[in-house]
């Protein structure tokens, strides 16, 4: 039963996955000018600039573009960058590992400590605890994250000399696990501030709504424990309403990488994008933002997934 | 609009939000007019110079431009972006969102399978790769960022507009033959308008931010011009060796979007109607007790007794009496009914027993409930735990509402046995069944793993009863246990409730508005009107001679078998608001035998043996009832 239902999502995400192949298409369609001449620089001659269109198939329509282009895809040929000069694929595929482990660190922080705080912040409402974590995510929802980045490796990297200021790796040094760990902590966390506070809000209401059924005040007839309570009972019955927001923020997550990533000069797929963007190298650009929005759609249906493990009344 | 604006002032953090706000933009306002130096002449001879330097407030950038000047500049142009971009977005998503909602159907369709695709993306993809496609610059920035949260607007839009266009105004308005566009305009719009302001509210500091974001990755205004998200990022290679250069900025963009968020949030819950009533407020784990005069001494009766019992909700200085100098005891295996209708007060006071009266905003303000002579008001909230399931237990009514959705019936069950004693896995399992088979549910060993919206309301019930059973407890409160299932249900399950209490010597406090529930089940009976008993005795009694108008009202609301045409009474009247109750008797309004006097002074409960009234002329007069 569960896998029809995977199935059926999976089939499900077909016509989106397409939908978002055409939109990148026709957005990069619509860049004015020649494509190639942009390549190729002003220096290039007429007879190169015609080479080159059509070895790029942009001397067909448009629609016929599309399809070689989406063909092309299919088959797992990205194109190659021209600014980097080997295949788009490759690349992406080695950027966006490095991208994965930062992003999917700080979505891991965001849920915990989002879904904690707000937890205590419901079980305390109105009092310290709540209003000092109110306060706390109100902060960490207003600071730019580059900003708070640029900070932490102030005080940190620079003052306090925990953490080294930047990269993935040591310039000198073994390649280990430890060294990963030490890199990612201030990116990571940098990353994961603000989505954590959007958490935090939303499980926070989410609990607060759920606290006030039935059947809290059933468990409490029973003579379950506070502790049981709120994070048995209530939190459970919560997370139906909190697991589609933890989904949305894993978008959010992938966005602020893209700034962390600069900050922290992490070789992630965020900095590939706004290199190619700069020096408008179209295939990179497409290929990249394809991949990571259809890891993205993928990434919700498996949200849904576990909303449907967890909530045994959604049909499957 | 003016209550609106109260509501906000008296938020003090969305009026501090609201302050820096307005300070910010009449700063940003007035910056061409201040002596300010050119914020774009540069003088690298002078550059990196400190805050508090001379000539130069916060010193000076890294090509020697003086910052102060650059960041009044740049908020200018900071705040002029998010505030376009939202209001870009808000009446283009608006716009898309009110067509889709108004013409529905494949329009509809059409445009919301569009709007779910944009969505799909993270949103920063698709800014990134609009400002690719149109290149790097301020104003393709503003429109990036305005396009990425057009689809956010257009969802939000489209469901107040589905919602509006099928209200009867709307009809008129297409039967007065108006055309769409007018109807659009005149009809719907005024009526989203508010939606929109609020959707803005809570996403303009979001916009500033994202712009920010992207002129800080260089993609944004291109120098010399600067907003404060490319002042940041200029600065950022200078980080270690000149940090105020990036603190300036980074300080400026996190005061005006955490003021816009204070004054955001301030607006969203000035708005919020759940919040004025404080409807919102989490329940405590136990009812909170603020007991004012003595505690009233035992008269050593009953299993359970209760005394003068007060319970109060207490809702922005206003005071609702729920429960009001309630007084009941009950014996071991006896069964005591309390009726009345809805807001009598009789859930109330069966709730206040174990502390489960919501609170806020339940207050128990007198009074005591010995069990085996021991106060539990204000008892430590151990104490009551201790006590809740073990020795009190609850039946509850709609057991779809009150079992946890999310857990099989059999795993909540065991969890009310764990909660009070140790149990194996399998030894609990065990015990469930046997509960389940002692409340008559066939195939008990393969319906413990059911979830509750698996089962039928009876099954359902019955699983809310076994679970009261689990610890073998002395006292059952059932509060409408059978009100919400169909009349041959309701039999079982009081035919269950019956030999329970037969076979384990149960006390059974049972609560209910239906008179013909209380005659098969129930050996003395209480009538509840306005947070007070106004009657009570043994049920066959008051049954054969009801004595207060408002106890025989009831009993005429219960139809017979064979009883002919006889005309169902309802009850004219609503029962009155427990915050400002009349003197003298609360039901004189609805009351057929009212007479002056009834509403002179308040009226004691006159006891007779076995029996009581509150009532000075009663139907019957009140005769000791015959044992």
């Amino acid at each position: 039963m569960m896998t029809g239902y995977i199935l059926k999502r999976l089939l499900s995400a077909i016509p989106v996955l397409l939908g978002i192949t055409v939109i990148v298409f026709l957005i990069m369609a619509l860049i004015p000018g020649d494509p190639a001449m942009a390549i190729l620089g002003s220096y290039a001659t007429p007879d190169n600039v015609e080479k080159l269109n059509r070895d790029l198939g942009l001397d067909q329509p448009l629609v016929a573009q599309y399809f070689i282009w989406l063909g092309n895809m299919l088959t797992g040929d990205f194109g190659t960058s021209f600014a980097l000069n080997r295949p788009v694929l490759d690349e992406i595929m080695e950027r966006y590992s490095a991208t994965l482990i930062l992003a999917g660190t700080a979505f891991v922080l965001c849920s915990v400590f989002g879904v904690i705080a707000g937890v205590l912040s419901a079980a305390n409402q109105y009092g310290w605890v709540d209003k000092g974590i109110t306060f706390v995510v109100l902060l960490g929802i207003s600071i730019p994250s580059f900003f708070l980045g640029m900070m932490m490796i102030l005080l940190f990297a620079v003052q306090l000399r925990w953490f080294p200021v930047s990269g993935r790796w040591p310039i000198y040094g073994a390649r280990d696990l430890w060294a990963l760990l030490d890199h990612l902590v201030m990116p990571a966390l940098a990353l994961a501030v603000v989505a954590t506070g959007v958490v935090a809000r939303l499980s926070r209401s989410a609990m607060l709504e759920v606290l006030r059924q039935d059947f809290i005040r059933t468990a409490r007839a029973k003579g379950v424990h506070e502790r049981g309570v709120i994070w048995r009972h209530a939190l459970r019955a919560a997370m139906v309403s909190i697991i589609p927001v933890l989904g949305i923020q894993a978008g959010f997550v992938l966005s602020g990488a893209v700034y962390i990533e600069i900050v922290f000069q992490w070789p992630g797929v965020g900095r590939m994008l706004v290199d190619a963007i700069l020096r408008r190298d179209i295939l990179l650009v497409q290929g990249g933002v394809v991949i990571v929005a259809a890891c993205y759609v993928l990434f919700n249906i498996m949200v849904d997934v576990a909303q449907s493990l967890l909530d045994p009344r959604i049909k499957t | 609009m003016t209550a609106f604006l109260k509501l906000l002032a008296r938020n003090r953090l969305a009026l501090a939000g609201g302050i820096v706000m307005v300070l910010v933009v009449l700063l940003a306002v007035v910056t061409p007019l201040l002596p300010l130096q050119n914020p774009d002449i540069t003088n690298t001879s002078n550059r990196f110079q400190p805050i508090l330097s001379e000539g130069n407030l916060l010193g000076t950038d890294h090509l020697g431009r003086d910052l102060l000047s650059r960041l009044l500049w740049g908020t200018r142009l900071s705040l002029a972006v998010g505030f376009t971009a939202a209001i870009v977005a808000a009446t283009l998503g608006a716009a898309i969102g009110i067509i889709a909602g108004f013409y529905g159907g494949r329009t509809d369709n059409v445009i919301m399978r569009g709007v779910d695709m944009l969505m799909a993306f993270p949103y920063i993809l698709l800014a990134l790769a609009i400002v690719a496609a149109l290149g790097p610059g301020l104003f393709n920035a503003l429109i990036a960022v305005a396009a990425v949260n057009v689809p956010f607007f257009a969802r939000n839009i489209r469901g107040i507009t589905v919602g509006i266009a099928n209200k009867e105004f709307v009809d008129a308005a297409r039967l007065a033959g108006l055309s769409n566009a007018r109807i659009i305009l005149t009809e719907i719009l005024p009526n989203v308008v508010p939606v929109i302001v609020i959707a803005m509210s809570t996403t303009v500091g979001w916009m500033i931010l994202e712009t920010a974001g992207l002129s800080f990755l260089g993609l944004g205004s291109q120098p010399p011009q600067a907003d404060l998200g490319s002042m940041l990022g200029e600065a950022r290679s200078a980080l270690i060796t000149n940090p105020h250069t990036s603190i300036v900025p980074g300080v400026m963009i996190l005061i005006i979007v955490m003021s816009i968020n204070l004054l955001g949030d301030g607006v969203r819950d000035a708005l919020d109607p759940r919040l004025k009533s404080g409807a919102l407020s989490r329940p405590m784990a136990a009812t909170q007790v603020d007991r004012q005069g003595p505690v009233p001494a035992s008269k050593g009766v009953g299993l359970l007794e209760m005394q003068d019992l007060e319970t109060q909700f207490r809702v922005r200085g206003r005071t609702y009496r729920a429960v009001n100098d309630v007084s009941l005891h009950v014996e071991k295996g006896e069964c005591l009914g309390i009726i009345g209708e809805s807001g009598s007060g009789k859930s109330v006071t069966a709730l206040s027993v174990m502390g489960l009266v919501a609170s806020p905003p339940g207050v128990i303000t007198g009074g005591a409930v010995r069990y085996e002579g021991e106060d539990l008001i204000g008892a430590p909230y151990r104490k009551l735990r201790d006590m809740r399931g073990r020795r009190v237990a609850y039946i509850f009514q709609d057991p779809l509402a009150t079992l946890h959705p999310l857990y099989r019936v059999g795993d909540q069950l065991i969890e009310a046995i764990s909660s009070h004693r140790q149990v194996s896995r399998e030894e609990g399992r065990k015990i469930a069944v046997e509960l389940l088979e002692s409340v008559r549910i066939p195939n008990p060993a393969r319906r413990i793993g059911d979830y509750p919206h698996e089962m039928s309301g009876g099954m359902r019930q019955r699983v809310g009863i076994a679970m009261a059973l689990a610890n073998d407890p002395d006292i059952i409160i059932a509060d409408e246990p059978t009100t919400a299932l169909d009349v041959t249900v309701q039999a079982q399950i009081l035919s269950i409730l019956d030999d329970l209490r037969r076979s384990r010597g149960l006390a059974i406090v049972f609560i209910t508005h239906d008179f013909g529930v209380i005659a098969q089940l129930c050996d003395r009976v209480m009538v509840m009107y306005a947070g007070r008993i106004v009657e009570e005795g043994p049920t066959q009694a008051i049954l054969d001679d009801p004595t207060h108008p408002y106890t025989a009202r009831l009993m005429a609301c219960v139809p017979e078998l064979g009883g002919g045409k006889r005309r169902l009474e309802a009850i004219p009247g609503l029962p009155p608001v427990v915050d400002n109750l009349p003197d003298g008797c609360a039901f004189a309004d609805r009351c057929d035998r009212v007479q002056p006097d009834c509403r002179a002074k308040e009226i004691a409960l006159h006891r007779k043996g076995t029996r009581a009234v509150r009532c000075i002329h009663p139907v019957t007069p009140l005769k000791e009832a015959a044992e």
